[in-house]
């Protein structure tokens, strides 16, 4: 089932005044009933894309097309797509019901339908009895379970939520999460979803798009994007990681080795397509791939400086011998103890390590 | 130092004394003269007191004494709550598209639209509605410019009628209406809107479901601003209705100058301001209800 519901095919948009472009020729294909993810840091373009499928403004250039039929010049309210909007904006002059009931109501459904759809739709994101309440009335978080109600009550084919769970605290957020997941999975519907929360990101989305600057950086399912980031910025954006600078010293294969920053050590890897050896590259690996290894010449070795006990985990820094910092996710059976200020040394296999040009 | 301890009681002072002298004052001596005799030559006889002034709304006594019920003043209230409902009604008709379009101008063109609303205020009233005067009679630039048209033949008539009162009427609380609509429209959350139109609302929906329903405080606003000055409304009638529809602030200012009866334009007036806190307590409280209900 990975057929295409929402096809964006080299959107490009530019507002007036602006001098950078919000979008610069974005193409992705969101598949029917995944749950899809737009992540990037502010002003990356992710809310514009947003807007764009929802039909609040037209792309410069480039199409957007639902099911197969461009979208064109389709304004919002012919669009079977709904959208939970960052604010909420449940209107304040109608109840709950009202406001879950208001789209089908536009969509001209009998009275008797609506209001059973509102009872299940309330019964959906367990707000049972609370349909005669005014939106202000409410809690932050139930008022985004009513915003959510809202725009899934007309079963639109795609349901856009702008960056819904920034305004929760910590805990609702998780809640809201698993929450979010359990509604797109029962009601399959595809949902895009943005946010500048990576780990938000990687703990609900099928798959995601990473963005910058307007520019598509890379699409994939989480484990994909965190495993294999394709270009530094994925790779800072998502996750933990530790950066070296390295020079390539040999190639074999698909590898090769490098020698990290100015120290001695020299390190397998298993891919490193596209260096020339003598080339100048970044190294990047996730903490939890480094491992204790020997202290010796020739190999990665530094000075633990700190080591926190996270329970599960021992969060060790330190600082590499001939220069650079490490960071690494250890067993929390480790006695953090006898690591601190010690000379220690650190491994990790050849296939933990992205290597990019520097 | 130590804390000056001011009571609530003595913060609100200035503006309790402020409502006692310009409020309660006035509207007590009101009433007493209400209640007093009529001077032969104007004022009041001062402690001579009777109900004659309220019996006079309704009876008139002929001249052998008899008591016999008089519709006329009735009679005018009711035009007059008439002339202002109908001005409302315009003012409303006019007001409410003339705040969505200002509402909907970037803001710099809206201000020039605000700034413009607002210029006739700059020029007296009585010297507006004079300009009507010349506007609207015989032979004026109304009268010929109608007449091109063949649609009507001259002259129109329009002068000194109870239309040309209504002309003037709305033409002087327009403003009224369209500032506080105005302001309502525009500080409604545009998400709101965006949020209707995802929903598949068109934009009549949007409008009559989300707007005006948001906008309701300052159309009620708007409402209110006009059909009370309107209903004692002096200038416009004077000058533009002629004398053949009188409306109750010409009737009061006639008692307190041509006919000499301070008593009976006390009376008047109290019965005009009482029969306005009523409808507007009863405004009031259906708002409460629903506000209750909510």
């Amino acid at each position: 089932m990975n057929d295409t519901i929402v096809a964006i095919s080299d959107v490009s948009k530019r507002y007036a005044g602006a001098v950078q472009p919000a979008l610069a020729g974005v193409s992705l294909d969101i598949r029917r009933n995944e749950f899809f993810t737009l992540l990037g840091p502010s002003g990356c373009g992710k809310t514009t894309l947003l807007r764009l499928i929802a039909g609040f403004g037209m792309p410069d250039s480039g199409q957007i097309s639902l099911d197969g039929k461009l979208l064109g010049q389709t304004p919002p309210n012919l669009r079977p797509i709904n959208t939970v909007f960052q604010s909420y904006a449940l209107f304040p002059h109608m109840s709950v019901a009202e406001n879950i009931g208001f789209g089908l109501e536009m969509l001209g459904q009998p009275r008797e339908t609506v209001r059973s759809r509102v009872t299940e739709m309330l019964r959906l994101v367990r707000l049972e009895g609370m349909g005669e309440r005014r939106p202000a009335q409410l809690s932050g978080g139930q008022q985004q379970r009513v915003a959510l109600a809202r725009a899934l009550a007309p079963a639109p084919k795609v349901l856009l939520l702008d960056e819904p769970l920034s305004a929760l605290d910590l805990k609702l957020r998780r809640e809201m999460q698993i929450e979010l997941k359990r509604l797109q999975t029962e009601t399959g519907i595809t949902f895009v979803f943005v946010t500048h929360d990576q780990e938000e990101a990687l703990a609900m989305s099928d798959r995601l798009a990473v963005m910058r600057d307007g520019v598509v950086m890379q699409v994939g399912s989480p484990e994909n994007l965190y495993d294999r980031p394709a270009n530094l910025f994925v790779a800072e954006f998502i996750g933990e990681a530790n950066f070296w600078n390295a020079t390539c010293l040999e190639r074999s294969g698909a590898g090769g080795r490098f020698a990290i920053g100015t120290s001695k050590a020299v390190m397998p890897v298993a891919e490193a397509q596209g260096l020339a050896e003598g080339a100048k590259a970044v190294l990047v690996v996730r903490p939890e791939r480094i491992t204790l290894g020997a202290a010796e010449p020739g190999l990665l070795h530094g000075t633990v400086e700190t080591a926190v006990y996270r329970g599960s985990d021992l969060v060790v820094h330190a600082a590499l011998a001939g220069g650079g910092e490490l960071r690494a996710r250890l067993p929390g059976s480790i006695a953090a103890a006898g690591l601190i200020g010690t000379a220690t040394g650190f491994a990790f296999p050849a296939d933990a390590v992205r290597v990019f040009p520097a | 130092m130590s804390t000056v301890r001011t009571s609530p009681g003595l913060l609100a002072a200035p503006a309790a004394l402020f409502l006692i002298v310009f409020m309660l004052v006035p509207v007590g001596l009101m009433l007493y003269v209400s209640t007093l005799e009529r001077g032969a030559f104007g004022g009041v006889n001062w402690g001579q007191h009777t109900a004659i002034a309220y019996e006079k709304l309704l009876f008139e006594r002929d001249l052998a004494g008899q008591i016999a019920f008089n519709s006329d003043y009735i009679a005018i209230i009711l035009r007059s709550f008439r002339l202002a409902a109908v001005t409302t009604a315009v003012t409303l008709a006019l007001g409410i598209p003339t705040a969505l379009y200002m509402a909907s101008l970037p803001p710099r063109r809206a201000a020039l639209m605000l700034f413009l609303v607002t210029v006739p205020f700059w020029t007296n009233l009585l010297v507006r509605n004079f300009a009507w005067i010349l506007i609207l009679r015989n032979g004026g630039p109304l009268d010929s410019a109608l007449a091109t048209t063949g649609l009507v033949t001259p002259p129109l008539d329009i002068l000194y009628t109870p239309l040309a009162t209504g002309i003037g009427l709305t033409y002087s609380f327009l403003p009224f209406m369209i500032l506080p609509i105005y302001v309502a429209l525009e500080r409604i959350d545009r998400r709101l809107i965006e949020a209707a139109f995802d929903l598949g609302a068109d934009r009549w929906r949007v409008l009559s479901r989300v707007v005006l329903p948001l906008a309701a405080p300052g159309i009620a606003a708007g409402a209110i601003l006009v059909f009370v000055p309107c209903l004692g409304a002096y200038v416009s009638p004077e000058l533009l209705g002629g004398g053949k529809s009188l409306m109750i602030g010409n009737l009061i200012q006639a008692q307190f100058g041509a006919s000499r009866n301070w008593p009976f334009g006390a009376a008047l007036a109290l019965v005009l301001l009482l029969v306005l806190l009523v409808a507007l307590a009863l405004l009031a409280s259906v708002k409460r209800r629903e506000r209750l209900a909510s």
